[in-house]
C-alpha cells in the first residue's frame, strides 16, 4: 500500500510535455532564394526553415536573411576551430596535463560563433564556465585558451585564473557560479547606457541556471531601466545531470522574462542564429530594453571532464543530434549545396585549422609555470594590500 | 621592599582579587537596585560626550592622518584654515558621497529607498543635487544589487552601493565573495572590481533584535581581495568612505547604526581622506592594550573611566593600584587587511591585549587578531588575549542591552588580563 502511494505521488510529479509545435533543430533547412554572387564579399538571401524561431511578446526575426561568401567561409573556419579546440582540450585532460574543471562546448559552436558574426567588438559579452569559445572569438587567442587551462604563464590571465576564467576587453568571463554572471551583465549594460554608447551587453547562462533567483533579479532591473542587455540562455537541454524537463516547470526559456520579450532560436543552425542574434542586437541599442534570448542547442560531451554524459541520456539519443543536427555539418552542406566552397576547398581550411590549433597547443605546453611570486600579486591594487602574505610553507612570508 | 614595576604588582594583586571581580557583575545589580533608579541616560558618558569625539574646529583640523584632497576650486580649502561644519554620522556619509559624485563623473549611488535619503537619511537630497541617472532606488535585491555594482564596476566606474541594513547582506555573500573579491586575482590582473563600495549599516542599535543588530565582519575575513571598514565617527566616516571609494579594491564599509544620530563632530567641509589599513592610537598606554572599532570604543572608553575613577558602587572591586593603570585604546579602522603593525608594538610594549567587538566570538575578528598576537607577542605576553565579544548566539530583541558588550564587562575583562 505504502509503495502504491509512493507510485502515485511520484507520478503526479512526472515531468509535463508540452505538444505545442517546438522549435526545429536541423542545421541545414534553409534554402538559397536568390543567386549566389561570384563576389566572395556580395551579399545573397537565404530562407531559413520556418520553425527556425519563435517569439513571446515580439515579432520574430525575419527568415530572409543576407550573407555573403566569405561570411560562411568565416563561421566554417571559427567553428572547426573552436571544435578542434575543445578536442584538444579534451586530449590534454585526459593525458592528465590540464587538471581541476573544464567544461566543453562542442556541439554548440553556432551559439558562439553565430553570436560573434553579429556584435560588433564595441559590445560586450560575459558568459558562464562553457567560455572557451567566446574567449577566443572575442578577442584572445587558442594558445591563450589553452595555456590557461594548462595554468602557464602565457594563459590569457597569466595561468591563474583557469578553464573559467579568461577575460578579452569585451569578454567579461567565464564565471565559475551558476548565474552569478547575469546581475554583472546588467551593471554592464547599465554602464553603457549611462555612457550613451550604442552597444548592447549581452549577458549568457544556461538552462541549468535560469532557476537561480538572481537570473531573475538581473531580469526585473534590466526591464526597470530598460538596459541594453540581451540575456542569453543556452538551452542544450541538460542542466549538468537534470534534463530541462525535470528541473524547470517551465521549458520555454525564452517567455520567463514576464515582461521582457524574448525569442527562441534554433541554436544548431549558424545562419538562424546569426540572424537572431542580429535582431536582439538592434532591439537593444534602439532602445528597446532587455530582451531574452533562447538558443536551443546540445553538448555532445558530459557537463564537465568527470561526466561521461551517458548516465541521464541515452547513447542514441547524442548518437542522433550528432549525425543528423551538427552544426558544423549543417554549414557545411549550405556551402557545398550552394556552390560557396567545393568539398576540398573545405577539407583544406580544416587541414589548416588542425595544424594551427595544434601549434597553438605546442605553444602553450612550452610556457612556463606562473612563477611562485606570482601567488602574491592580483590579489589588491599593488600597494594597498596587507604588508604580508603567508606562503605554502612556515618560513615563506611574501613581504610587498 | 624592592621596587616592584607596575606589572609586577598587577600580578601580586592578582590573587587577591580574584573573588572580587568574579562577583563584578552580580554585586553592580544589586548595589545599583538598592540605591536609588539610574538618571534616564545612565551614568556611564553617553557617546556624545565622549572625548573620543572631536567638537572643536581645531581638533577636528588636527585628525591624524588625514589628508587633503585637491581642492583648487574649493572656497574654503585656502591655506589659512578650512571650514568645518557641525555633523552627525549620516551627515558625514552624504557629505562624503556628495564629495564623490560631483568629482568622479562615473560615480553612481544606489540601493533600497537610496534616491530619498535612504532609511538612515545618508543620501538625503542627493538624487535631487545629481540626477535620478546618478542617485536611484533599486528593488530588494541584494544580490542582483551587489552583482549590478560588479558588472559596473568592471566597466571602469565608481559604483556606490548600498545594503539596506548589514543583516541583509547574506543573499549578496557569494557576489561579495565570488565575484567581488577574486575579480583581479582569476582574470590575472586584467579586470578588477576597485570601484565599488558597498555601504552598510551595523551593529546593534539597542532593540534591533535578530536581522537589524548583526555585524557580519568576521564573515568576510576570509575573502582576499575584499576590504572592510567601521568608521567610529563623522570626521573618521567621511575621510575613510572617501578612502574606500577611492581604493581600487572592493570594499565593504560597515557603518554603525547607532553612531548615525548619537555621535557628532565638527566635520571639515573641504575634500579629505584618511588612509585605509591604518589604526589610530586614540590614548596612548603602557599597561594594557584594548583593541575595538566602531560603537565599543566608546564604551571601552566608558570602562576606562570606570577604571581609573570607579564609581562608588564599584569601587571595592576595582583594585586600587590599577586605578592608575595606562590603558592604550586603539581603533582598528579596517578591519581587513588590517594594521597587524600597529597592534603588535603595542601589545610588545604593554604585553596585555583585550579586543572588543560586538559580533559573537567564535570564527569573529577577534579571533584573527588574537592568534596573530600570539604567534607575533608570544615571549612579550602577559596576559592571554581576552576576547569581550557578544555571545555566540543570534541578537535576541529582548536582550540585545545584554548581549553588546557593556563597560562593565569590558570593565572586567581588563582587570582580569591586569591582574593575571
Amino acid at each position: 500500500m505504502a509503495s502504491a502511494l509512493r507510485l502515485a505521488a511520484r507520478r503526479s510529479f512526472a515531468p509535463r510535455h508540452a505538444f505545442t509545435r517546438s522549435i526545429q533543430t536541423t542545421a541545414d533547412s534553409a534554402s538559397l532564394t536568390s543567386q549566389v554572387p561570384s563576389d566572395a564579399s556580395q551579399p545573397f538571401t537565404v530562407s531559413l526553415h520556418e520553425d527556425s524561431f519563435k517569439s513571446y511578446r515580439c515579432d520574430t526575426p525575419s527568415l530572409d536573411v543576407e550573407v555573403t561568401k566569405e561570411q560562411l567561409i568565416d563561421m566554417y573556419k571559427q567553428m572547426t576551430t573552436m571544435r578542434r579546440m575543445e578536442m584538444a582540450a579534451d586530449a590534454l585532460y585526459k593525458a592528465k596535463l590540464i587538471r581541476g574543471f573544464c567544461h566543453l562546448a562542442i556541439g554548440q559552436e553556432a551559439v558562439s560563433v553565430g553570436m560573434e558574426s553579429a556584435i560588433t567588438p564595441e559590445d560586450k559579452v560575459i558568459t558562464a564556465y562553457r567560455c572557451h569559445p567566446f574567449a577566443v572569438l572575442r578577442g584572445g587567442t587558442v594558445k591563450g585558451v589553452i595555456a590557461e587551462l594548462l595554468g602557464r604563464q602565457a594563459g590569457m590571465s597569466k595561468g591563474k585564473g583557469g578553464s573559467m576564467h579568461i577575460f578579452t576587453p569585451s569578454f567579461f568571463g567565464g564565471n565559475g557560479i551558476v548565474g552569478a554572471q547575469v546581475p554583472v551583465g546588467a551593471g554592464i549594460a547599465f554602464a553603457q547606457k549611462y555612457l550613451d554608447k550604442k552597444t548592447a551587453t549581452f549577458a549568457l547562462y544556461g538552462d541549468g541556471a535560469s532557476n537561480q533567483g538572481q537570473v531573475f533579479e538581473a531580469f526585473n532591473m534590466a526591464k526597470l531601466w530598460d538596459l541594453p542587455c540581451v540575456f542569453v540562455c543556452e538551452n542544450n537541454k541538460y542542466g549538468m545531470g537534470t534534463s530541462a524537463q525535470r528541473s524547470s516547470a517551465n521549458t520555454e526559456y525564452f517567455k520567463r522574462g514576464d515582461l521582457i520579450p524574448g525569442i527562441q532560436v534554433n541554436g544548431m543552425d549558424i545562419i538562424a542564429s546569426h540572424q537572431a542574434v542580429k535582431y536582439a542586437r538592434k532591439w537593444a541599442i534602439e532602445n528597446n530594453g532587455p530582451l531574452l534570448l533562447e538558443f536551443v542547442t546540445y553538448r555532445y560531451g558530459g557537463h564537465s571532464m568527470s561526466d561521461p554524459g551517458t548516465t541521464y541520456r541515452t547513447r542514441e539519443e547524442i548518437q542522433r543530434m550528432r549525425s543528423t543536427q551538427d552544426p558544423i555539418k549543417g554549414l557545411q552542406t549550405y556551402i557545398e549545396e550552394w556552390g560557396v566552397a567545393s568539398e576540398a576547398d573545405l577539407k583544406a581550411i580544416d587541414k589548416q585549422v588542425k595544424a594551427e590549433v595544434d601549434a597553438a597547443v605546442e605553444e602553450a605546453k612550452a610556457s612556463p609555470e606562473p612563477e611562485a611570486k606570482d601567488l602574491w600579486t592580483d590579489i589588491y591594487y599593488p600597494g594597498t594590500g596587507p604588508a604580508s602574505m603567508r606562503g605554502r610553507e612556515r618560513e615563506e612570508v611574501h613581504h610587498y | 621592599m624592592p621596587s616592584l614595576s607596575a606589572p609586577q604588582i598587577l600580578r601580586a594583586l592578582a590573587s587577591r582579587n580574584l573573588a572580587s571581580r568574579s562577583i563584578l557583575l552580580h554585586s553592580r545589580r544589586y548595589t545599583e537596585a538598592a540605591i536609588e533608579p539610574p538618571p534616564a541616560g545612565g551614568h556611564s558618558p553617553t557617546i556624545a560626550h565622549s572625548p573620543i569625539l572631536r567638537t572643536t574646529r581645531d581638533s577636528a583640523l588636527k585628525t591624524p592622518g588625514i589628508v587633503w584632497g585637491s581642492d583648487a576650486d574649493h572656497e574654503d580649502g585656502d591655506k589659512t584654515g578650512r571650514d568645518t561644519r557641525k555633523m552627525n554620522m549620516y551627515q558625514a556619509v552624504r557629505d562624503a558621497m556628495s564629495t564623490a559624485l560631483a568629482n568622479d563623473e562615473s560615480a553612481v549611488v544606489f540601493g533600497e529607498d537610496v534616491a530619498f535619503g535612504g532609511v538612515f537619511r545618508c543620501s538625503m537630497g542627493l538624487s535631487e543635487e545629481f540626477g535620478r541617472e546618478r542617485v536611484f532606488n533599486t528593488p530588494l535585491t541584494e544580490q542582483g544589487i551587489v552583482g549590478f555594482g560588479i558588472g559596473l564596476a568592471s566597466m571602469g566606474h565608481t559604483a556606490i552601493a548600498e545594503i539596506q541594513f548589514s543583516d541583509y547582506i547574506y543573499p549578496a555573500f557569494d557576489q561579495i565573495v565570488n565575484e567581488a573579491a577574486k575579480f583581479r586575482y582569476r582574470s590575472g590582473g586584467n579586470f578588477n572590481v576597485g570601484g565599488l563600495t558597498i555601504r552598510t549599516p551595523s551593529m546593534t542599535v539597542g532593540h534591533g533584535g535578530l536581522y537589524h543588530s548583526q555585524s557580519p565582519e568576521g564573515f568576510f575575513m576570509g575573502a582576499a581581495g575584499l576590504k572592510i571598514v567601521v568608521p567610529r565617527s563623522p570626521i573618521q566616516a567621511k575621510g575613510l568612505l572617501l578612502s574606500s571609494i577611492q581604493d581600487r579594491n572592493p570594499v565593504i564599509f560597515l557603518e554603525p547604526k547607532i553612531l548615525y544620530r548619537s555621535s557628532v563632530e565638527q566635520v571639515p567641509t573641504s575634500s579629505y581622506t584618511i588612509p585605509l589599513s591604518k589604526a589610530e592610537i586614540l590614548t596612548p598606554g603602557t599597561d594594557l592594550t584594548v583593541l575595538s572599532y566602531g560603537t565599543p570604543l566608546y564604551t571601552a572608553r566608558t570602562a576606562m573611566s570606570y577604571l581609573a575613577e570607579p564609581p562608588a558602587s564599584i569601587e571595592h572591586l576595582v583594585p586600587k593600584p590599577l586605578r592608575s593603570a595606562k590603558i592604550e585604546l586603539i581603533d582598528l579602522r579596517t578591519i581587513m587587511p588590517w594594521d597587524v603593525k600597529t597592534v603588535v608594538e603595542s601589545v610588545n610594549k604593554t604585553g596585555r591585549l583585550v579586543v572588543v567587538h560586538e559580533a559573537g566570538k567564535i570564527g569573529g575578528v577577534g579571533s584573527e587578531i588574537a592568534s596573530t598576537v600570539t604567534e607575533k607577542c608570544f615571549l612579550k605576553l602577559q596576559a592571554p588575549v581576552k576576547r569581550v565579544t557578544g555571545w555566540d548566539t543570534p541578537v535576541a530583541l529582548a536582550y540585545e542591552k545584554f548581549y553588546t558588550p557593556d563597560a562593565i564587562r569590558i570593565l572586567d575583562a581588563m582587570v582580569e588580563t591586569l591582574t593575571y
